[in-house]
This record gives structure tokens, C-alpha cells and sequence, in this order.
């Protein structure tokens, strides 16, 4: 993975100068909340399926180990494996062991943010394996060279004309005309991934919940290709999160009905597949070998912790499509696979707060990804937890600990802070210009705000502070 | 009348103590007309700068000074949901069954948000108009919308004003980019938001652009000016005070 996180500021600034990437912004901005809540009004008591899904998660998560080995034996009951990884290199030099165990050549993919995080198919293809992604999207990014710039919607980025062009590039066809019509491309890539389909020695697979009651690993998707890769090819390997398992079916059904209305606003996703084990005797399909990878990669020092409740994240993206940060720059600027408030939250735990100390920070705290999360994450919170934290561990820059640390001195001294407000006022004044119908503006100051003087003007105060006023009024 | 009239304190907010002292000005003929008598004790900032920036040693220090300088009050009331929310949110900077906790719980319950405030008196019994027609559009603040559930409050008290038309805005509960620090922090990231709420305002017909947190409002204001659009903002107590003023005679009915 390829974490650059610590220019988030420069990347943004690149992102909000792309044209191809502000129209899809700007369309998502537009459609998705409506769409969302309109699939939601149309749930009888959504607010208190929302609170059984909270529920569901929490129980889960206090109970996480004990629900992991149910998992486990039950997916050894059915002649599966189950393998544990404590960090994402781990992870991968299990998958990686697991491909060799298999003698595989050509690998296949759907798609999956564990093992976008995890850096697997870099992994994968430093031991000489062929890996293809078959998620029409992350198929797109991947023949790029690109990370998924949406959680859900990975080449969210991608012009109709790049993805003709990049398949132009990749495709190996005589062509008499340029591919221009969508159509017409996803023809060219189910032509060329049906190929890829049959020629596999291994499939991997992501998971959205797996079930302890059941040992399911559940694979919700709208193109159908999960359910080509877990089950063509002679071996399957989920990779997950360790904080993916439900107890119940039940809690399954609770969580299916909010994912796909929050993410898409539709009823369900296309396809929601429910995978138990290698092929058994009786079926006349199916992989010959079935393994589950349990990813930890950060998530169990979250729990106990107030940062425990990002772990009831089912990955819908509600909050990415809802966050006026992430629909003015995209994932990309967020340089971790995790983007918006859940990813800005996720990453300093996955990648430490080192890197990442800037994506908590760049929030406005509207709240409304807390208000649009399935499993009421409170997000704004755990941001500004954040934030104390890397305040502490000096990983903000030093004129922000001044100025809070200054702000803070002031405010605890009336009679200065009454001096200076009144100076700032009366100052202020003295160096506004005009502006429309009688009011006045500060076009520019020196030394300070700059960011505030970078694209808007200061309306003037209008001099004196109140409390002065108000004192002078007092008999 | 013998009985001498019930008070309320003002907590008149940094930004409005330092850029628009006539919104707290507004605010207490507003108060005053409702038959409260108001009183500002000396005061700072609530510490919202700090508790949002992670800086919770100083937020806890600021919150103890204006807990302090409100205590005698039965009820408090200010022209800011943020700040109101910043208050609300005080007893998670202490620990439960200390002293300072349970100071922090009822300063909270004492303090609201100057509409909510106005709503909780029914409705206005004189005659509120501006020379209008005015056009108003309405910008729903996040903390005022989201944590106080500020919604038909603002509304209704605008709708009584006459020659006063208020429109809604369709992005309505879309964060205007402010977000304190945040603005200074990624200009560019909340100039975009601003526009957003900026061109629909103006899409909408609106002369004016109203809201209950001066903090919105200046940064939407300033980008207003920056563009040269034609788009004033202003907030909610001002309109509401200038509409009794133009009355005549909102001072004898109070």
C-alpha cells in the first residue's frame, strides 16, 4: 500500500483542480443522499433497525473472540481452514503460502478493501503470481496501476474515455473503430475477464459479515463476479477483518436490509451470497479447498478503547458520500485505501497517527456522516479524539499547539481578552475598505489567516466589542 | 406589574462580542420584548476552539470559568448553536460524581439556544414586518440542526415576520465549509462548500441569506464578497429585532 498520507493538504488541492473527478464528485454529491433517503423512508421503523444493527455490531465486538472460534469451528466442521493474522504482512505471507500450497499460477480477485489494505496483490505478484481484479471498477484501476478512490465505486475517478483508452491499451484486439460507447467496453471486459474466470488456479474474495451462528462468509456484490471467483477456481481464500463476524443470521438480516439502502439506496445488492465451506461430496461445483484469512492489521488494539465503536463499520460509504471534505476531493487525497470520516478515522489505527495525523484534522465536524451511518458511529467524536491524540503526541504543526495553547491563555484572562477584542475590533475597522450596500471588508491581512484571506474576504467588525458596550450602557 | 421581571443571562459568544456586537444587541430587545430582563456578566470563550481541536486540558479550563461566571443564572441564553452545543457537551470533560460534573450537567440544562429559547415562549403576541418584500434564504447550521434540533424553531419565528419570504435551501442539510479552524486550515476544500450554499441561496431568488451562527455566517459573507455577489447575510436576531423596531411600538408591548 502506498501510504503518502502526510501531504493530504497538496493532494487535495490537485484533486479539487481535476475536472473528470469533480463531475462524478459533484453527480454523487447530488444523487446519493436522495436516493438513500428515500430507500430509508420507504423502511418501516428505520430508527429502530438502526438501533438493532448498532446493537448487533456492539454485541459482536464485546464478544468478538468468542464469536471468532464459533466462527472458526464451524468452518472447519465444514472442511475448511481458517487462518489468524495479527498485521497485513502477515496476512499476505499467509495468502501467499496458501497460492504456492495450491501450485497456482493465475490468481482472480473480487473486490475487497482488506486486501487493498493489506497491499496483496503486490505481494502476490512479487512471488510471480498473475493476479486479476474482476470487479468491473477495480479491474479498471488496476489495468491504471491505481488504488480504489471510493470504498464502493473504486474508479470513481475514471472518465468514460480513460476507461476506452485504458482498455484500448490493455486489450489485445484488432480494432477498427476507438471505443467510445460503455456498452461496448464492459462487452470487451467480460470477454476478457471470462477468460481470465476459467484460466484460474485460485480465487480471492473479500468478505461483508461472516456469521458465527453459521460460519458463512457473506459476499454481497452488484456485478455477480464473487460469486464466479469463490466458485470456479480449485481454491478459495476470504481475506477479512477480524471484526466482520455477526453472531446470528438474524443479525445478518438486520445489517443486509440497512447496507445496500445506505450505500446505493436500493432494497438489496444484486447478489448476496452466502459461502460455507470447500465443495462437499453431494455438490457438483465448488472449490476443493476453502480458507478463511482473519486479518487483526490494528483493529483488536481498538478494542476496550472509546475508538472501539469504528469497528461496528460495515463499509456502506454512507459517510464518504455524505462528507462535504470527501465530495470536494476524493479518496485518493486521503492517501490511505480508507477514505472519508470512516477512513479518517480507520487509518491513524491502521497506519499509525504518524502519517496520517492530517485526515482527522481536515473535518469540519458537520456531523452529518454520524447522522447518515447504519450502525451510529459517532464519527465527529472519534475524530476530535483523534486529534487530542496527535495534539499530545506532536504530530500537529507547532503554530497550531501555539494557538490553541495562546487562545486558551487569553480567554482565561478577562481583562487582556477584553483589551485585545477591543483592539482587534477597533483595528479591524480601521483597515477595511468599503464594501456593498454600506458594509465593510478586509481584503487582506500580514502574517496572519492567511488561509481565511486565501479565498474570501473579512467582513468588517463593526468596532468596539459588545461587552464594552454593554458596560458603558450600565448606569 | 409588582413583580419584578424573570432574568436570563446572556452568553454573548466571541464572535459576536468582537465582529457583530449588534447581534447581541438584537438579542436582548429580543429578550427584553419578551418580558426578561438580561444580564451579561463578565465572560470569554466557551472553549470550543480548544475542544474541537483535541485541546481538552484547556477546553476543561475555560469551561470552569464560564461555568463560574454563569452560575447564579437560572437560565442562559445565546446567539450561537455551537457555542450552546459546546456548553451542552461540558459534563464529558469532567469525571461523573465530581463537583465539577455536576456544575457542568446543570449549567447545560440552563442554557439554550437563543430561538429554541424564543420558540419556548409561544408565539410573539405584537406585530413583527420589514419593509419588504424581502427575500430570505435559510441556512440551517450543522450543530444547530443535527445536535439541538434546531428546525421549525427559526422558521416559525421568521414566518411571522411580514413582507419577510423565507425559502429553503435544497442542500439544506450540507455543512457551508466553515467548521472553525477547518476554513483556515483547507481554504480551498471549504471555499467549495461555501459555493455550493452560496449559488443555491442565490438560485433561489434570495436577497439575504439568514442564520443562527455568526461563525457560518461571516465565512459565507466573506466569500460572498470575495466573489462580488450580490448576497447578504444576516443573522436571525437582527432580522427579527429590526421587524419589531419597524413596528413602531415593540418596546410598549414588551
Amino acid at each position: 500500500m502506498d501510504v503518502k498520507t502526510a501531504d493530504f493538504r497538496q493532494r487535495a488541492r490537485a484533486a479539487l483542480a481535476q475536472p473528470t473527478l469533480q463531475r462524478s464528485l459533484q453527480g454523487m454529491r447530488r444523487a446519493m443522499p436522495a436516493l438513500r433517503s428515500a430507500a430509508l423512508a420507504a423502511l418501516p421503523d428505520h430508527a429502530a433497525l438502526r438501533d438493532r444493527a448498532r446493537e448487533s455490531r456492539d454485541h459482536a465486538l464485546a464478544h468478538l473472540g468468542h464469536y471468532l472460534v464459533a466462527f472458526e469451528s464451524r468452518v472447519r466442521a465444514a472442511g475448511g481452514e481458517v487462518h489468524w493474522a495479527r498485521t497485513g504482512a502477515e496476512a499476505g505471507a499467509i495468502v501467499a503460502g496458501l497460492c504456492e500450497r495450491a501450485g497456482a499460477r493465475r490468481v482472480i480477485k473480487s473486490k475487497s478493501m482488506v486486501t487493498e489494505e493489506i497491499g496483496l496483490n503486490a505481494t502476490l505478484a512479487a512471488r510471480g503470481l498473475q493476479v486479476t481484479e474482476t470487479d468491473l471498477g477495480e479491474y479498471i484501476i488496476q489495468l491504471r496501476g491505481e488504488s480504489p478512490s471510493h470504498i464502493l465505486a473504486p474508479a470513481l475517478h475514471v472518465s468514460l474515455a480513460e476507461v476506452g483508452a485504458a482498455f484500448e491499451r490493455h486489450h489485445r484486439r484488432s480494432r477498427t473503430a476507438p471505443l467510445t460507447e460503455a456498452g461496448a467496453m464492459l462487452v470487451e471486459a467480460r470477454e476478457e475477464l471470462r477468460a481470465v474466470f476459467r484460466a484460474a488456479d485460485v480465487g480471492i474474495t473479500g468478505a461483508n459479515f461472516l456469521v458465527a451462528e453459521t460460519g458463512a462468509a457473506v459476499l454481497v456484490t452488484n456485478e455477480g463476479n464473487a460469486d464466479l471467483v469463490a466458485s470456479l477456481p480449485a481454491t478459495h481464500i476470504v481475506v477479512t477483518g477480524i471484526e466482520k463476524v455477526v453472531a446470528t443470521l438474524d443479525d445478518l438480516g438486520v445489517l443486509l436490509r440497512l447496507l445496500a439502502r445506505s450505500a446505493i439506496g436500493e432494497p438489496l445488492s444484486s447478489y448476496t451470497t452466502l459461502v460455507h465451506g470447500p465443495r462437499r461430496a453431494t455438490e457438483a461445483a465448488g472449490p476443493a479447498a476453502f480458507h478463511v484469512v482473519l486479518v487483526d492489521d490494528g483493529r483488536s488494539a481498538l478494542l476496550g478503547t472509546p475508538r472501539q465503536e469504528i469497528l461496528r463499520c460495515i463499509r456502506c460509504s454512507a459517510c464518504l458520500n455524505h462528507c462535504p471534505v470527501y465530495t470536494a476531493v476524493g479518496g485518493h487525497a486521503y492517501g490511505s485505501v480508507y477514505s472519508g470520516p470512516m477512513g479518517a478515522v480507520l487509518a491513524p489505527a491502521i497506519d499509525g497517527l504518524a502519517t496520517t495525523a492530517q485526515l482527522p484534522a481536515a473535518s469540519t465536524l458537520c456531523g452529518r456522516c454520524e447522522a447518515v451511518c447504519p450502525v451510529a458511529i459517532p464519527l465527529p467524536r472519534l475524530l476530535r479524539d483523534w486529534r487530542g491524540e496527535a495534539l499530545r503526541a506532536g504530530f500537529t504543526t507547532p503554530a497550531w499547539r501555539r494557538s490553541l495553547r495562546l487562545w486558551q491563555w487569553l480567554a482565561a484572562h478577562p481583562v487582556l481578552y477584553r483589551f485585545v477584542l477591543g483592539l482587534a475590533a477597533g483595528g479591524l475597522r480601521l483597515v477595511s475598505v468599503p464594501a456593498r450596500r454600506g458594509e465593510r471588508r478586509i481584503r487582506r491581512l500580514p502574517l496572519v489567516a492567511r488561509g481565511w484571506f486565501a479565498v474570501r474576504d473579512l467582513p468588517a467588525p463593526e468596532g468596539g466589542s459588545f461587552q464594552a458596550r454593554w458596560r458603558a450602557r450600565q448606569p | 406589574m409588582s413583580e419584578s421581571p424573570p432574568v436570563v443571562a446572556l452568553l454573548v459568544t466571541c464572535l459576536v462580542d468582537l465582529f457583530r456586537p449588534s447581534v447581541a444587541t438584537a438579542a436582548v430587545r429580543l429578550l427584553e420584548r419578551r418580558g426578561f430582563r438580561v444580564e451579561v456578566p463578565s465572560q470569554t470563550c466557551c472553549g470550543q476552539p480548544n475542544r474541537s481541536g483535541g485541546d481538552d486540558d484547556g477546553a476543561r479550563r475555560l469551561a470552569r470559568r464560564l461555568i463560574a461566571s454563569f452560575a447564579p443564572y437560572a437560565r442562559v441564553v445565546a446567539p450561537s448553536a455551537s457555542c450552546v452545543a459546546t456548553v451542552h457537551d461540558y459534563p464529558a470533560l469532567f469525571p461523573p460524581g465530581s463537583d465539577d460534573h455536576a456544575a457542568a450537567v446543570a449549567l447545560a440544562a440552563r442554557t439554550v439556544e437563543l430561538t429554541a429559547f424564543l420558540g419556548e415562549q409561544g408565539p410573539d403576541p405584537g406585530r413583527a414586518a420589514v419593509a419588504g418584500p424581502l427575500i430570505a434564504a435559510w441556512h440551517d447550521g450543522c450543530t444547530g440542526l443535527r445536535r439541538l434540533g434546531l428546525d421549525r424553531q427559526p422558521r416559525e419565528l421568521l414566518g411571522r415576520v411580514a413582507g419577510l419570504e423565507l425559502r429553503d435551501l435544497p442542500g439544506r442539510e450540507e455543512c457551508c465549509g466553515f467548521g472553525g479552524a477547518f476554513c483556515v486550515e483547507y481554504p480551498e476544500i471549504s471555499a467549495q462548500a461555501a459555493d455550493h450554499k452560496l449559488d443555491e441561496a442565490l438560485a433561489t431568488g434570495a436577497q439575504l441569506l439568514l442564520g443562527a451562527d455568526l461563525g457560518c455566517l461571516l465565512h459565507l459573507q466573506g466569500r460572498a464578497q470575495r466573489r462580488g455577489l450580490p448576497l447578504d447575510t444576516a443573522h436571525i436576531a437582527e432580522v427579527l429585532a429590526a421587524a419589531i423596531a419597524d413596528d413602531g411600538h415593540g418596546r410598549e408591548d414588551g
